[in-house]
């Protein structure tokens, strides 16, 4: 580890996950916020940085400041999708590094579940997208379902072999009691759940939940006053290649190969060195393209690369360890979570599902229709 | 022709009409850049190659190559009851990449397969292109 150490992860906490009726996106952020405060021993006044992201207002950073209280010396509404909130540690990193501010708080909230907006379609199409639309693609999952499709016919990846991540990913959710989905799966279960856009079925696809979380960031210094041991943020990288799936170059390498070289590069430290990863899994195909983008495996060995269950609990690549998008949550914008989940391995707080000695984190998140992706390697004194 | 009245229609503009009209013409026209001579897709009005605003409409081959495919078994609003459909992202033979439908039998579909642009017809305002098998 060749990195400084410039700002670190002080606090984190998820709001109520799941179905969360009467609850507003507010209230949900609030309750994260509160939470992830006390988890670093700051109060409300401490922060004088806020990152959201989100769809529920035209400015989201202007309604939950105002809601919350804060009135912030830096803001950032970076929306880049679910990756939007590694970005946004990337930036408060890098505002810290400037000298802007000490403490940065982080959330996001979703009802999407309550709300069941997934399934809205508006009749009328405009700017770039108007070209996609009018198809009946399926948004995000058509998209995802392209891009798998395109993975086996050039790799001669396999179902069985995307099952394989449904598969340990669901044993690690068994051990969250926080997680929805905690019954065991098999691959064959997977194989049998109905289609939903082809190559993916359904237990290829993450949930629809509701829920919040929130992070907060805080100088060397700050940290120096936190209630927990500090998690570095060692190194970062961020990118987008595309909007809408027609424009995205290769459908096999996802922007990750550029944001986690540059994360490792700025961490100085190598792939052998990782000790769990959290790998943005909104659908199975998700992590097979981001393992081999990220150069775990060489492009087209993700589907060998996840076999036999070496991303499950004892095997010898511990991935999504709190249940992932697939079997925890997943409100829509998923990245906090892995951030969280990231957060608590580091500090040794994940009980039953504890990666041992777990020293150093990768987290990649990957928003729209793989379109942004942005990396954060994370670390522990 | 009745249209389900949520179906989502593209909002003709100052980039997408010429491709639009052509289309209702049975027509499908991409750009090219006078400056670079790299054709684009979709319509624009700069080269995002080489950033010149000497970008042109012009026809189409109208041949290609299936990139990827997929076949939608779930779907939402007007097209719910339309599963199983097969929608395609085919690149053209002047290097452009587009989303269709992918028309024909589906057990025939299959990734670098050879099809052509087809036309369909929504109602008096709305042509789409669809590529079929060749
Ligand atoms: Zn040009």
């Amino acid at each position: 580890m060749s990195s400084e150490r410039i700002a670190a992860i002080v606090g984190v906490a998820e709001s109520d996950l799941g179905e969360t009726p009467g609850k507003t996106v507010l209230q949900l952020q609030a309750q994260a916020a509160k939470a992830a405060l006390e988890d670093a021993g700051f109060e409300k006044g401490d922060v004088d940085a806020l990152f959201t992201a989100g769809n529920w207002a035209w400015s989201p950073n202007l309604m939950l400041a105002e809601y919350l209280g804060i009135q912030p010396k830096f803001t950032d509404g970076t929306n880049i999708g679910g990756s939007s909130f590694e970005a946004h540690l990337g930036h408060a990193v890098a505002g810290i590094r400037a000298g802007l501010f000490d403490v940065a708080l982080i959330t996001y909230g979703s009802t999407q579940r309550t709300d069941r907006l997934r399934q809205r379609l508006s009749p009328y199409v405009t700017l770039s997208e108007q070209y996609e639309r009018s198809f009946g693609l399926p948004t995000p999952v058509g998209a995802y379902a392209l891009a798998a499709m395109r993975h086996m016919h050039q790799y001669g990846t396999t179902s069985e072999q995307l099952a394989e991540i449904a598969v340990a990913t669901r044993k690690w959710a068994t051990m969250n009691e926080k997680a929805m989905m905690r019954e065991p799966i098999e691959i064959a279960d997977v194989l049998s759940s109905r289609w939903i856009a082809e190559p993916l079925h359904l237990l290829d696809c993450c949930l629809v939940t509701d829920g919040g979380g929130a992070v907060v960031v805080a100088s060397k210094a700050a940290a120096a006053r936190a209630k927990k041991a500090p998690v570095w943020v060692l190194g970062h990288g961020e990118t987008h290649t595309h909007n809408t799936i027609s424009n995205m170059p290769d459908l096999t390498v996802t922007g990750a190969r550029e944001s986690g070289k540059r994360a490792f590069e700025m961490a100085g430290v190598t792939h052998s060195e990782i000790d769990v990863a959290e790998i943005y899994d909104s659908f199975t195909i998700t992590v097979l393209l981001t393992l081999e983008a990220l150069g775990f495996c060489k492009p087209g060995e993700g589907g060998a690369f996840v076999s036999g269950q070496r991303t499950a609990p004892g095997g010898d690549f511990p991935m999504n360890t709190n249940g992932g998008g697939l079997s925890y949550c997943h409100p829509g914008m998923y990245g906090i979570f892995l951030l969280i989940e990231a957060t608590r391995q580091l500090r040794g707080e994940c009980g039953p599902r504890q990666v041992e000695h777990a020293r150093l984190a990768l987290v990649n998140g990957t928003g729209g229709v793989l379109s942004s992706t942005s990396t954060a390697i994370l670390g522990r004194d | 022709m009745k249209v389900d009245p949520t179906f989502p229609r593209p909002v003709f503009d100052g980039d997408s009409t010429p491709f639009w009209e052509g289309l209702k013409q049975h027509e499908l026209l991409i750009q090219q850049c006078k400056d670079c001579e790299q054709y684009i897709f979709y319509p624009r009005s700069i080269c995002p190659h080489c950033f010149s605003e000497s970008v042109s409409f012009v026809p189409a081959q109208g041949s290609g190559v299936i990139y990827s495919y997929t076949v939608v078994h779930r779907a939402f609003g007007p097209f719910a009851k339309e599963t199983p459909f097969v929608i395609g992202l085919i690149d053209l033979r002047e290097g452009v990449r587009m989303m269709a439908r992918i028309q024909g039998p589906r057990e025939a579909v299959a990734i670098g397969k050879a099809v052509r642009v087809a036309y369909h017809d929504v109602d008096d305002e709305l042509t789409l292109p669809a590529f079929e098998l060749v």
